[in-house]
C-alpha cells in the first residue's frame, strides 16, 4: 500500500490541517484547506463525508490512496470498489460532486450550480442556463430533464476517468 | 505538365544561348524591337515559379487517384516524381542543374512548415508530454549519434568497409547528422496514419525539439574535425556541452520572445486588421533568421514563437484574419513540404556524387533501425516509471519504427567542408539513401504496420459540453487533492501557472474585450451553438427557403457587443443578416455573430458534419419538424394538429420580440448566444391537450415555453421572473391568427404584469446585475403544469420577489 515514509508525510499534514488537534479532521478544516478551489465544498462533501462528520487519519489516508496511480491504469477502466471504505468507482464519486441531494440523479440546479461555481463571473446567467441547458440535452437520454447515473457514465465513457483521477505523490 | 518540364529543360538549356540575342539586340541600333525575348531579364523568378508549378502539378496528379496515396503516402510518391523529373533535366542536360541546395532548404523551404507547426501546435497535450518528449529528443538523439559514429567506427577499424578515408571524428560527425528524427518526414508518413495524439506527440514533439541537440552536436564535431583529433580537450567538451544548453535554451527563449511581441502587436491592430496575418509570417520568419543569426536552434526558435503567440493571436484578431493566417500557413507549410520531397527526388539523380560504397551504406541502415529501436525501449522503460499513463509497447514499436529522417540531414550532409571531409560525397549518398528508405519504405510499410500491431488510433472527438465540464471538475478535484495532500504535484503546478497567466499575461497581451471572454466552457458552449445555428440555416436552405428566417428574425444569433447600440435592432436585424460579416467558423468568438447568410453558404461546404452530433440529430428531430410545419401551417385550422410546435412558435416569437424590445432599453450586458435547440425539448415534455381548455393553464404553458424557447430554460427552483415589454415587436401576422384564443393570450402576456402574480419569482443577484429587465425563466411554470405544484411552494434560495420591482 502506502510506504512508511509516505505515512509519515500525511500524518504530519494530518497534523497540520487539524486545527482543533482533536485526532480527526473537520469537514471546516478541509475546506480551509480548500479555500481557492471553486468547488472545494463539494469536494469536501463528496469525499470526506460519506456518513460520518470526522476523518480520522486512517479513512485520511485510505481516501486518498484512491488517487493512485497504480495498476488502475495497467488495466483500464475498470476499477474494482474497495469494499474496505466507501469510496465507490470514480465515476460515481464525479457524479456525487454534482448529486448533493443524493437523489441519484443531476437536475438543472445541480448542474447550474456547478456550472457557475466553475466559470468566471464574466459569464452571464443566461449563458450558465444556455450552457446547463445543453448539457443535460448533450447527456440526456431519457428524456426526463435530469442526468441519472447511467446517462452521466456513457457520457464520459470516452473520458478514461482512472487516467484522469490519478495524482503522482503516493509512490 | 510534361510540356512544361520540356519547357524548363528547354529554357535552362538554352539560358547561355538567349544572352546572344540578348547582345544581339542590345547592338541592334537600327530600329525599335516590337516584342523582345528577355530571357535574362526575368531568369531567376521565372524558373523559380516554374519550378513551384511543377510541384504543384506533381501534387495535383498524385493526389487526383486516392486509391494509391491509400497505400504510398504522398512523400514517397513525390520523391518518385522528382526521380522522374530530375531524369527529365539530366537527359536533356547532362547536368544536374536543380538541385536542393541547403541555402534554398533552411532559409525558405523549412521556415513556413516549422511555422506552421508551431502556430498549430496542440499546446496542452505537448507540455503535458514535454518531460518524455525532452528526454527522447536530447537523451536518444545523442545516444543515437553516438551509438552509429561508434559502431561505424568500429567497423571501419574491422575493415567492413573497404579503403575509405573516415577518421573516428568524422564518423562521429556523420553520426551527428543522421541521427535527427526529421520533422519533416515524420508529418509526411504520420499524417496519413492517424495514431492516437499521445503517440503522435511524442514522436512529433522530439522530432522538433531534437533540432537543438542535432544543432549543437553538428557544430561541436565540426568544430573538433576542422580543429584536428589532438585538440581536443577537457575544456572543449564542457565548451561543447555548455553551448548545447545555450543553442537550445536561447534558441526557445528567442522563440518565446517574438511570440510575446507578437502578441503584443496583435493587440494594437484594431485599426490595421488588414495587415494583421502579415505580423505573423514576417515575425515568425524574423525569429527564425534571427536565431540562425546567433547560431541558435532556429527550429526551436520558430517553434516555440508559434506556440506562444497561438492563444493570444486567437483571441486578438478578427475572424477573417484568424482564417486567413491558418489557412495561408498550410498553403505554405504544405507547399514547402512538396517541393523539399521533389526535390529530394530530383537530387538524387546526379551522377556527379555518386560514391558507392556497399558496407558503409547497408551498416548505416542496419544500425540506425536497430540503435532507434534499442534507444526507444530504454527510454521509454525508464519514462514508464515515471508517466501517470504509460507508453504501451505497441506504441514504443511505433515510437522506434517512426524515427524517420528526412530532408534536414541531407540538408546538413550537403553542408559538409569538402576540404576536411573527403569522403563526402559518400555521406551525402548515404543519406539520400537513408532518407529513402524512411520515407519511402517506412511510409509505405507504417500504415499496415500500426493496422496490424492495432495501434490506439486517434479518435474523432465529439465534443460534448458534459465532457468538458466534467474534465474541469477534474481537474479541480485533482488540485484539492494535492492541495489536501500537501504535495505540489502537476496540477498544482499546472494551475499556478494558470493563475499566473490569466493575472498578468492575459492581461498584457490579450485584447480587453478578448480578456472578458476567455472561459474555456463558454467557447465551447459558442463554438456548439454555432455549429447549430450553421446545422439549422443549412437544413433550412435545402428546403427550400430561408424566408421564414427574414420573417422571423428571432431565430437567429444576435450580434452583441458590450455597449452596442440597440435602437435599431428590430428593424435592422434583417438588415444585420444581409451586411454581417458574421463568425461563420465555428472557434471564432469576437463578436457573437450573427448568421450571415451570405457566408453562411460559403462556409456550409466548409463545415464538417461530423461534429455535434447529438445536436444536429436534435435539430433534425425537434426544430425543423416545428419550423416546418408551422410553415406550412399556421392557419387556425391547424392549430389542433400541430398544437405543440405551433405554440412553441409562436411564444417563442414573443419572446424573441419582447427580448428585443428589452435590448432597445439599453440597459443589456452580454447577451447570450442564441441556442436554437431550444424548442427540442419542450416537445415531449408538454402534454399540452389540457392546456388548451383552462385558459390559466395554458397561459403559464405559453411563458413556459417562451421561456424554454429562450436561451434556456430549467425546471429548478431558479427564481425568475419574466418581464415583457409592452411593444411593438415584429408583428407577424403569420402568427397572430395563431393565439389560442383563449383569455390570457389575448391580453399580450407582457403587458398583463398584473397577472404575473402567479409565478412571483424573482431574478437571480447575478442574473439582476447582468441583464436587467431582461427575459427569464419560467421554469417554475412547467412543473405548474405538470405536478400541480405553484411556484411559491417551491423554494426560492434566491432573492426574493421583490426585486422584480427593480426591473420593471
Amino acid at each position: 500500500s502506502v510506504s512508511a515514509a509516505h505515512l509519515l508525510r500525511l500524518h504530519q499534514r494530518f497534523q497540520l490541517l487539524d486545527k482543533d488537534s482533536s485526532g480527526s479532521l473537520r469537514s471546516e478544516d478541509l475546506e480551509a484547506a480548500l479555500s481557492e478551489n471553486p468547488i472545494g465544498v463539494r469536494i469536501v462533501g463528496a469525499f470526506f463525508q460519506l456518513g460520518q462528520e470526522m476523518v480520522d487519519f486512517p479513512s485520511f489516508v485510505r481516501i486518498l490512496a484512491h488517487f493512485r496511480p497504480t495498476e488502475k491504469n495497467r488495466t483500464g477502466d475498470g476499477v474494482q470498489p474497495d469494499p474496505g471504505t466507501q469510496m465507490k468507482c470514480p465515476s460515481s464519486v464525479a457524479f456525487q460532486l454534482y448529486d448533493r441531494d443524493r437523489d441519484g440523479k443531476i437536475s438543472r440546479t445541480e448542474l447550474l450550480q456547478v456550472l457557475r461555481e466553475m466559470l468566471g463571473l464574466q459569464v452571464t446567467e443566461e449563458q450558465l442556463q444556455s450552457i446547463a441547458e445543453r448539457a443535460i440535452q448533450e447527456a440526456n437520454l431519457d428524456r426526463d430533464d435530469t442526468i441519472c447515473f447511467d446517462e452521466f457514465r456513457k457520457s464520459l465513457e470516452k473520458v478514461n476517468i482512472n487516467h484522469k483521477l490519478s495524482v503522482r505523490f503516493l509512490e | 505538365m510534361m510540356i512544361l518540364v520540356l519547357l524548363l529543360c528547354c529554357v535552362s538549356s538554352a539560358a547561355p544561348q538567349e544572352s546572344h540575342h540578348e547582345h544581339g539586340g542590345g547592338h541592334n541600333a537600327t530600329g525599335i524591337a516590337i516584342v523582345s525575348f528577355k530571357w535574362h531579364h526575368v531568369e531567376s523568378p521565372y524558373l523559380v515559379a516554374v519550378w513551384i508549378l511543377v510541384c504543384f502539378f506533381g501534387k495535383l496528379l498524385i493526389e487526383a487517384n486516392h486509391k494509391i496515396t491509400n497505400y504510398i503516402p504522398e512523400s514517397a510518391l513525390l520523391i518518385c516524381f522528382g526521380f522522374i523529373l530530375g531524369g527529365i533535366v539530366w537527359g536533356a542536360d547532362k547536368v544536374q542543374t536543380f538541385k536542393l541546395t541547403p541555402t534554398v532548404f533552411f532559409f525558405y523551404l523549412l521556415p513556413p512548415i516549422m511555422l506552421d507547426t508551431g502556430y498549430s501546435m496542440p499546446n496542452k497535450l505537448f507540455f503535458t508530454n514535454l518531460g518524455a518528449i525532452l528526454i527522447h529528443a536530447v537523451i536518444g538523439t545523442v545516444w543515437n549519434a553516438a551509438t552509429l559514429g561508434l559502431s561505424l567506427w568500429g567497423c571501419h577499424q574491422g575493415g567492413a568497409m573497404g579503403n575509405i578515408e573516415i577518421g573516428l571524428l568524422q564518423y562521429l560527425l556523420y553520426g551527428s547528422l543522421m541521427a535527427a528524427v526529421d520533422p519533416v518526414a515524420v508529418i509526411a508518413v504520420f499524417e496519413q496514419v492517424h495514431v492516437n495524439e499521445v503517440l503522435f506527440i511524442l514522436v512529433f514533439g522530439e522530432s522538433l525539439l531534437n533540432d537543438g541537440v542535432t544543432v549543437v552536436l553538428f557544430n561541436v564535431f565540426d568544430a573538433f574535425v576542422s580543429l584536428g583529433g589532438g585538440a581536443i580537450d577537457a575544456k572543449e567538451i564542457i565548451k561543447g556541452i555548455v553551448s548545447f544548453f545555450v543553442v537550445a535554451f536561447g534558441g526557445s527563449l528567442l522563440g518565446f520572445v517574438f511570440g510575446l511581441l507578437m502578441s503584443l502587436l496583435s493587440r494594437c491592430t484594431k485599426n490595421v486588421q488588414i495587415i494583421e496575418p502579415g505580423f505573423i509570417f514576417v515575425l515568425g520568419y524574423l525569429s527564425y533568421l534571427t536565431a540562425e543569426m546567433l547560431s541558435l536552434s532556429s527550429i526551436l526558435s520558430v517553434v516555440f514563437c508559434g506556440i506562444c503567440c497561438q492563444k493570444y493571436m486567437n483571441s486578438n484578431m478578427n475572424e477573417n484574419s484568424i482564417q486567413t493566417v491558418r489557412y495561408a500557413m498550410k498553403v505554405f507549410a504544405n507547399g514547402s513540404e512538396t517541393m523539399i520531397f521533389v526535390f529530394l527526388g530530383i537530387s538524387a539523380i546526379d551522377k556527379a556524387i555518386w560514391v558507392w560504397n556497399t558496407g558503409f551504406i547497408l551498416l548505416t541502415l542496419l544500425f540506425i533501425l536497430i540503435y532507434r529501436f534499442i534507444g526507444v525501449f530504454i527510454l521509454t522503460w525508464m519514462l514508464n516509471r515515471y508517466r501517470l499513463v504509460p507508453i504501451s509497447f505497441v506504441d514504443q514499436i511505433i515510437m522506434g519504427y517512426g524515427g524517420l529522417r528526412g530532408a534536414v540531414a541531407y540538408g546538413l550532409a550537403v553542408n559538409l567542408n569538402e576540404s576536411k571531409i573527403k569522403e563526402k560525397n559518400l555521406m551525402v549518398c548515404t543519406t539520400l539513401l537513408v532518407v529513402y528508405f524512411t520515407v519511402i519504405l517506412q511510409g509505405v510499410t507504417m500504415k499496415p504496420l500500426v493496422q496490424w500491431l492495432k495501434v490506439k488510433r486517434a479518435e474523432i472527438a465529439e465534443i460534448t459540453l458534459i465532457e468538458k465540464v466534467q474534465n474541469k471538475v477534474f481537474d479541480h478535484m485533482l488540485i484539492a487533492i494535492e492541495d489536501i495532500s500537501g504535495q505540489i504535484g502537476d496540477n498544482y503546478m499546472r494551475n499556478k501557472w494558470r493563475n499566473f497567466e490569466e493575472k498578468w499575461m492575459s492581461r498584457l497581451l490579450l485584447k480587453p474585450s478578448a480578456r472578458k471572454q476567455q472561459d474555456h466552457l463558454y467557447n465551447v458552449f459558442h463554438q456548439l451553438n454555432l455549429q447549430d445555428a450553421m446545422e439549422y440555416v443549412k437544413e433550412g436552405e435545402r428546403r427550400g427557403s430561408l424566408e421564414f428566417i427574414r420573417n422571423e428574425s428571432a431565430f437567429v444569433d444576435f450580434k452583441k457587443k458590450l455597449g452596442e447600440d440597440y435602437e435599431e435592432a428590430m428593424p435592422d436585424i434583417m438588415a444585420d443578416m444581409a451586411n454581417d460579416q458574421g463568425g461563420a467558423s465555428a472557434l471564432r468568438r469576437d463578436v457573437l455573430p450573427t448568421v450571415s447568410l451570405e457566408m453562411h453558404e460559403q462556409n456550409m461546404r466548409g463545415l464538417r458534419e461530423a461534429e455535434g452530433i447529438n445536436a444536429h440529430h436534435l435539430l433534425d428531430q425537434h426544430l425543423y419538424k416545428g419550423r416546418k410545419q408551422h410553415r406550412y401551417r399556421y392557419s387556425r385550422s391547424h392549430l389542433d394538429i400541430n398544437q405543440d410546435e405551433n405554440e412553441v412558435q409562436e411564444i417563442f416569437q414573443r419572446t424573441m420580440r419582447s427580448r428585443l424590445e428589452s435590448f432597445k432599453s439599453g440597459k443589456m450586458g452580454v447577451a447570450p448566444p442564441k441556442t436554437i435547440t431550444k424548442h427540442t425539448k419542450r416537445e415531449p415534455q408538454t402534454k399540452m391537450p389540457n392546456g388548451k381548455n383552462k385558459p390559466y393553464h395554458s397561459g403559464d404553458e405559453d411563458f413556459e415555453f417562451s421561456e424554454g424557447d429562450s436561451a434556456s430554460g430549467y425546471d429548478t427552483s431558479f427564481p425568475t421572473r419574466v418581464t415583457y415589454r409592452a411593444g411593438a415587436g415584429i408583428e407577424n401576422p403569420a402568427f397572430m391568427p395563431d393565439l389560442d384564443p383563449s383569455s390570457p393570450l389575448h391580453i399580450p402576456p407582457w403587458l398583463a404584469d398584473a397577472g404575473m402574480e402567479v409565478n412571483p419569482v424573482a431574478p437571480s443577484e447575478r442574473a439582476q446585475v447582468r441583464t436587467p429587465g431582461y427575459l427569464h425563466r419560467l421554469s417554475s411554470l412547467r412543473t405548474n403544469t405538470r405536478s400541480g405544484e405553484t411556484a411559491q411552494d417551491r423554494d426560492l434560495p434566491t432573492p426574493p420577489p421583490h426585486r422584480d420591482d427593480d426591473h420593471l
